[in-house]
């Protein structure tokens, strides 16, 4: 068994991460030129690492496969990101926001990580102003905040509906300072298809052009992924299309163990789906839960419209189940009581799959308070409601005209439909407190480890993560390794390299080979409804199970029928998408293995046979307080289980509640 | 609103890769879903043709939310076609009729390159990025977040600037293939900010100097970048980008 090491500096909370960087070895500055390091992935995490190592002096190389590093999927995130300022003198504290995030994961997630978060999470909001990220702000020109899911503190910072690309843009800008001075080189349509391991340690990445289809082989000291999250394997998602596990799936493979790759985010509120044509489905920001209600008929099989549905008739069953958070309980919860209500028949639309989320109170709250500040003594209706649809307009417009895009409805006159969809993955590669992998010299960082979240991540929790490990985390933690390896550089050219090269080349001319009758697409579509039919917000071991063989039998339809059209030495959108539909079929067995060990229900890991009398996860603390960290062992579904043991020290972990 | 199917006739741009002529050509899809995004509809059509053993129709998509920049069609001869502050991706089969051509090129630009079909190479607007579009600060110096008040209007304005998503509409839609609103916006947002102060001049001298080494055309005011942005980005950021630039000259020290 290998020896798992979280590496958790002793210690008490508060100064565990203090004392760990002074006793980090260093690099001296004029050494730090003589190191390479390939940074995989250009969203938050990649962006701000690449460019946090290069000032340090490092020699950084970055790849992505969009044709710029600002597109990637970071650049969607609408609502948010956390960080205890307490700039609204509500009470929040580092603490605070470590016990809420600890706390909302259920009690999976290891302390002196979430406790180290919440601590730089105060450097992040200084870093991106400074950098031009234009944040939201009071007329005083101080920063605003707003509210978000699992916490009573207003500590969301936001750049209206498009806070992740405020805050990619701003990282993307830190890159360009150093590409322009040379330290960052960065190459774009490129896609990772190999992690180079040599004598054990991790040393470069096999790539491939996506314009011209050559295969390249680049070298490096370390090696850091930052590719994000692999939630598409479900097909139908809020993530980018691109969005895929390959690359650390490709590691995984090479030795790099999974973690709670189970734990899957499935988000409360996004538009629902409406046919079999979809490709995506779209998110409803969170920050929409601040102003709006959510509620279902209270009579069943209810087919009126909405608007002629009477107060007294509807259930706002957030607030009636969770009267201390309502509508603001975390994800997981606001997520199942909605599939309850739906399965109970209390659903709405066409499918029934959907329930309301409703404006009106806050058009009326806002519009009072409007004509309150213009000094309208009586106002009518009429008037209430233009100016309040013109706060909510100002507040969540690009939402609010997203929703109109896609479904041609008005949602400032009736309420949105919406429905749950996957839309974050809280499992990833196993990491140590220094964010390596158990490969030695490979890292990951932001939604493609497993670190921070345990079994459910907090809204506007992403965004922190990924600019901690990469602007204040990784910077410090990887010149402890790189401090105890060799400076010469290293050769692309060795036998480890040329064998994964031909292997990655290999691979490509087989799936072009097959040229059965299966597109990628139906395969990928299917693939999709086995994962949310089996593994989606009830899992059951008898679904689990049969889930697991029909995935066994898709992959096999895969390998002996799949269609590639084209070749491999030019731009090749299908042979892009079957390498990583390949990889998701076997990546999402072992979330169905994982689900199916872990006998419990814990956040965003549903078990239906393990709940409470009112329907909440019941955790089974003495058999499963541990990182599932799974190990590869030569053939998919068959990896083996490492345990690494979660020790609360500071906080008791207790039944959650939001009542 | 409710759906409807409807038959529609394509004219679509195929360029096998760079050094290719390219051709249109021309396919029927029947019983489209109004319900469908346009991407969707194409993702329908690259099925049939995959099908029928012939190659699929390349773009470039990412997000389908209309933020990544990615999508890149120039649609009945307008980018991103016929919906004003709508991308490629948002657009919905809801705005077309039963028996409507629509014709789908790639942007054209001398400098935005085609490398396959509908998918154009835009790394020139990333060149003019690195040449000036950050402001100086190194991870861990920052003060206070709070330590400078920035006013609402000026932050908002900022913000109204930073929305560009980079997509090469503006490019598109200008007779003569100009960068200006792209470039502007960037130089708008930080000459907005105290903490794009001290880089100011320095930052719009580099950004134009790279965005007319990339061979973009001079704008003349036409306002067509403006009008097709997806995001309706204003040409009042040109007019402050020129002021700064004038002002940069007038005291440059650069030859
Ligand atoms: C619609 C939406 C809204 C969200 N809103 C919020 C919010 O308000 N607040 C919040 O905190 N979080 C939010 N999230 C979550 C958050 O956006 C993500 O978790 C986070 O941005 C992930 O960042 P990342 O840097 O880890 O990865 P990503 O941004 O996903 O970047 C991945 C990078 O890796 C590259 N890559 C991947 N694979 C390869 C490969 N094989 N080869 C080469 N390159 C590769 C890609 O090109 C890309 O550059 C939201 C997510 C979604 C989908
Ligand atoms: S200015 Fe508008 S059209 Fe031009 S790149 Fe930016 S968003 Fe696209
Ligand atoms: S695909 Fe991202 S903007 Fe259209």
């Amino acid at each position: 068994m290998t020896a798992l090491n979280s590496k958790i500096p002793a210690g008490s909370l508060g100064d565990k991460w203090k004392n760990h960087k002074f006793n980090l070895k260093l690099v001296n500055p004029a050494n730090k030129r003589k190191y390479d390091i390939i940074v995989v992935g250009t969203g938050l995490a990649g962006a701000s690492a690449a460019a946090s190592l290069a000032e340090l002096g490092y020699n950084v190389t970055t790849f992505c496969f969009q044709d710029s590093p600002r597109r990637a999927h970071s650049i969607a995130a609408q609502g948010g990101i956390n960080a205890a300022k307490n700039y609204k003198n509500d009470g929040d504290s580092v603490y605070r926001l470590f016990y809420d995030t600890l706390k909302g994961g259920d009690y999976r997630a290891r302390e002196a990580n979430v406790h180290r978060l919440a601590e730089v999470s105060v450097n992040i909001i200084d870093q991106c102003v400074a950098q031009g990220v234009p944040f939201a702000r009071e007329y005083g020109g101080l920063l605003d905040n707003r509210s978000f899911g699992g916490a009573q503190v207003s500590r969301t910072f936001y750049a209206k509906g498009q806070t992740g690309q405020q805050l990619l843009l701003g990282a993307y800008s830190a890159m360009n300072k150093n590409i322009n001075s040379g330290g960052i080189k960065s190459f774009t349509r490129h896609e990772i298809l190999d992690i180079v391991v040599v004598d054990g340690q991790a040393r470069g990445v096999i790539a491939r052009d996506m314009i011209t289809g050559e295969v390249t082989r680049h070298s490096a000291h370390a090696v850091v992924l930052c590719t994000g999250g692999y939630g598409n394997v479900f097909y139908l998602t809020t993530y980018a299309r691109g969005s895929s596990g390959t690359a650390i799936w490709r590691a995984h493979k090479k030795g790099a163990m999974m973690a709670n790759p189970c734990y899957t985010q499935i988000h409360p509120t996004c538009i629902p789906v409406t046919g079999d044509h979809q490709s995506k489905l779209t998110l409803m920001s969170e920050s929409l839960r601040n102003d709006g209600r959510i509620w279902a008929p209270s009579k069943q099989g209810d087919t009126r419209k909405a608007n002629e549905i009477p107060e007294s008739e509807r259930d706002y069953y957030l607030e009636r189940r969770y009267p201390a958070f309502g509508n603001l309980v975390p994800r997981d919860i606001a997520s199942r009581a909605a599939k309850e209500r739906c399965d109970a028949g209390f659903g709405v639309g066409t499918s029934k799959l959907a329930v309301y989320l409703d404006y009106a109170s806050a058009v009326e709250r806002y519009g009072r308070q409007e004509a309150g500040k213009k000094g309208i003594a009586n106002p009518d209706q009429n008037t209430i409601e233009t100016l309040g649809r013109e706060v909510v307009k100002a507040k969540y417009g690009n939402l609010f005209d997203m929703y109109t895009q896609i479904t041609g409805e008005n949602p400032y006159k009736e309420p949105m439909r919406i429905y749950p969809a996957v839309h974050y993955t809280m499992g990833g590669l196993w990491v140590d407190y220094n964010l390596m992998t158990s490969i030695p010299g490979l890292y990951a960082c932001g939604e493609a480890n497993f670190s921070d979240h345990g079994a459910n991540r907090l809204g506007a929790s992403a965004l922190m993560q990924g600019l901690a490990d990469g602007y204040f985390v990784l910077p410090y933690t990887i010149g402890d390794y790189l401090a105890g390896t060799e400076r010469k550089s290293i050769p692309n050219d060795t036998k480890e390299f040329m064998d994964a090269e031909k292997a990655v080349k290999d691979e490509l001319n087989k799936l072009i080979s097959i040229n059965g009758k299966s597109t990628v697409h139906e395969i990928q579509r299917e693939l999709g409804l086995i994962m949310w039919n089996h593994c989606g917000m009830g899992r059951t071991e008898s679904g689990l199970k049969e889930g697991i063989s029909k995935m066994r039998a898709l992959k096999d339809q895969f390998q002996k029928d799949v269609k590639v059209t084209g070749t491999n030495e030019e731009l090749n959108q299908t042979l892009e998408k079957a390498g990583r539909v390949a990889d998701f079929l076997e990546l999402g067995e072992l979330m169905m293995v994982d689900a199916l060990n872990r006998n419990e229900s814990c956040g965003g890991h549903f078990r239906e046979e393990y709940q409470t009398e009112d329907g909440e996860a019941l955790r089974d603390d003495a058999n499963f307080m541990y990182a599932a960290a799974w190990e590869w062992t030569g053939e998919s579904g068959k990896q083996k289980l490492n345990k690494e043991d979660l020790n609360y020290e500071f906080v008791k972990p207790s039944q959650r509640s939001y009542k | 609103m409710s759906e409807r199917h409807i038959n529609i006739k394509l004219k679509v741009w195929r360029q096998k890769n760079k050094s290719d002529k390219g051709n249109m050509e021309e396919y029927a899809l029947s019983g489209v879903s109004t319900d469908m995004s346009f991407l969707e509809m194409m993702d329908t059509l690259n099925e049939k043709l995959t099908k029928e053993d012939k190659q699929p129709v390349a773009f470039d998509h990412d997000c389908r939310e209309g933020i990544c920049g990615m999508c890149s069609m120039y649609i009945n001869g307008q980018p991103h076609g016929p919906l004003k502050g709508v991308t490629t991706c948002q657009l919905h089969m809801r705005t077309f009729n039963d028996g409507d051509t629509i014709v789908v090129e790639p942007w054209r630009s001398a400098a935005f390159p085609v490398l396959k079909d509908l998918i154009v190479d835009r790394t020139a607007f990333d060149r003019i990025q690195h040449a000036g579009g950050f402001i100086s600060i190194n991870t861990g110096a920052a003060p206070d977040a709070n330590a400078i008040p920035v006013p609402k209007e000026n932050a908002d304005e900022a913000f109204l600037a930073a929305q560009c998503i980079g997509c090469g509409a503006c490019v598109a839609a200008c007779k003569n293939s100009s960068a200006m609103l792209f470039t502007a916006a960037k130089v708008s947002q930080y000459a907005l900010l105290p903490q794009g102060q001290a880089e100011r001049y320095r930052r719009v001298e580099a950004m134009v100097a790279q965005m007319d080494k990339e061979g973009f055309g001079a704008c003349t005011n036409t306002g067509a970048c403006s009008a097709e942005c997806p995001k309706e980005i204003s040409i009042s950021h040109i007019a402050r980008m020129n002021r700064d630039y004038l002002g940069a000259k007038s005291t440059s020290n650069a030859i």
